[in-house]
């Protein structure tokens, strides 16, 4: 179980670009951090950073409770633009397929697709989905295989005002268990949240 | 272990669509394997000459088709990433992922060799031999061809690139698949070249996986 999460004057280039230097923030089980700043600042590519999926120029992100390797392999979800879904596939078979993946079950697959809306869709081939439909058919992942620290790049964007609430609901749920939340944003998310801006 | 299986049906599924999946695979392999007598010439023993060994390239031209997408729509769409995040090895996700197109195109391939071989005026006492080879050769394309797919993850006509880096590395397997076919043919001894195809293939199953996940680790950062 991850604890906390701790970023130590972490510094990140892509393309030859600083996109950050020095930047620090420290998140307990339980809290959320709504990292703001214009378009290209470094957002997305700090959640990325966290997960280990680009590399540091300098700094550290530490895990409390569990070592970064372990945390990465199964105590995070990364939920981005990208959303991993395959056009060609249903939403069932993408839905169990990444339930299964991350450790979760059959069972919890179908429960979260019921907590947000989407058994009637699940016979659909993702293509026939809107970017909504879409959109909570990635974060149902979040739901089907539980994991302390979620990692959101503009999670709500897509979803209309029912299911922005909706997703405030769930996002709670995860902060009063004990979770952590790190999510990249233009618009206030709708639960209580420290926030930290990435100035270019 | 069952998600490695489940990975793999679902990878399996999606190489059966990727570039047009096995029918179009097949279908290219059928292509040139027509368009060689129009090439040579109709006569039956110089077609029977290079019967074995058009059919051994020509297959491994075909397996080149769907490998440039193997890694690309997966790091496109962020599958890749979501792959990355478990606790399971990146190699052993590579390595499933290449035995997901070996099954796909790779065995089906496998089976349209030997009648391929047969219509260009190959013996049939062959059919065994070239099937057993192009299954072989078939695994060490894909998992040789997959570290190709890798490292040209992000690049523009990333397709051509992977032919480019796979080509040499196809070029042991087609010489030990060819050397035992035509020792067979000629009544000698073909277990040599057949082993050296074997262990080739063995080795691209145990070594490709970790040059691949290298590979997309480093596209991916």
């Amino acid at each position: 179980m991850i604890r906390s999460l701790s970023l130590k004057n972490l510094s990140v280039r892509r393309g030859g670009r600083l996109l950050f230097e020095g930047l620090a923030l420290e998140l307990a089980a339980g809290e959320a951090c709504a990292l703001t700043g214009p378009n290209g600042a470094g957002k997305t590519s700090l959640l990325r950073a966290v997960a280990g999926l680009v590399s540091l120029e300098a700094g550290e992100v530490a895990f409390d409770g569990v070592d970064a390797e372990t945390a990465r392999g199964a105590g995070l979800h990364l939920v981005g633009h990208q959303d991993g879904l395959k056009p060609a596939r249903t939403a069932w078979e993408e839905l169990r397929f990444w339930s299964l993946w991350c450790d979760g079950s059959e069972g919890s697959a179908q429960v979260a697709a019921e907590t947000l809306e989407l058994t009637p869709l699940l016979a659909l081939e993702v293509r026939r989905l809107s970017a909504g439909q879409r959109r909570r058919l990635a974060l149902a992942r979040l739901l089907a295989a539980p994991r302390p620290l979620w990692l959101l790049d503009e999670p709500l964007s897509p979803l209309d005002a029912r299911f922005r609430a909706r997703f405030g609901e769930l996002m709670a749920d995860h902060l009063r268990r004990g979770g952590l939340i790190l999510a990249a944003v233009h618009d206030p998310l709708p639960i209580p949240a420290r926030a930290l801006e990435i100035a270019p | 272990m069952s998600r490695l299986l489940t990975l793999l049906g679902r990878e399996t599924a999606l190489a059966w669509g990727r570039g047009g999946g096995p029918l179009v695979t097949v279908g290219f392999y059928a292509g040139v394997a027509t368009l060689l007598p129009l090439a040579i010439g109709p006569e039956r023993e110089r077609l029977a000459a290079v019967a074995t060994g058009a059919a051994w390239v020509a297959l491994a031209l075909a397996s080149l088709l769907s490998l440039d997408r193997l890694f690309e729509r997966d790091y496109e769409d962020g599958a890749l990433d979501l792959l990355t995040l478990s606790p399971l090895p990146l190699e052993l996700a590579c390595a499933v992922k290449c035995l997901g197109q070996w099954i796909a195109t790779g065995a089906p391939l496998a089976l349209a060799a030997p009648v391929a071989a047969i219509a260009l005026g190959a013996k049939p006492g062959l059919a065994p031999l070239i099937l057993a080879c192009a299954l072989a050769g078939g695994l060490a394309f894909a998992f040789v061809g997959g570290i190709g797919a890798g490292l040209s993850l992000g690049a523009r006509r990333g397709g051509l690139l992977t032919a480019v880096i796979v080509l040499p590395l196809f070029v042991p397997p087609v010489i030990f698949g060819g050397g035992a076919l035509d020792a067979f043919a000629s009544g000698l001894s073909w277990q040599a070249g057949f082993a050296l195809l074997a262990a080739y293939a063995a080795a691209a199953v145990a070594l490709g996986p970790l040059a691949m996940a290298a590979a997309c680790r480093n596209a991916l950062s």
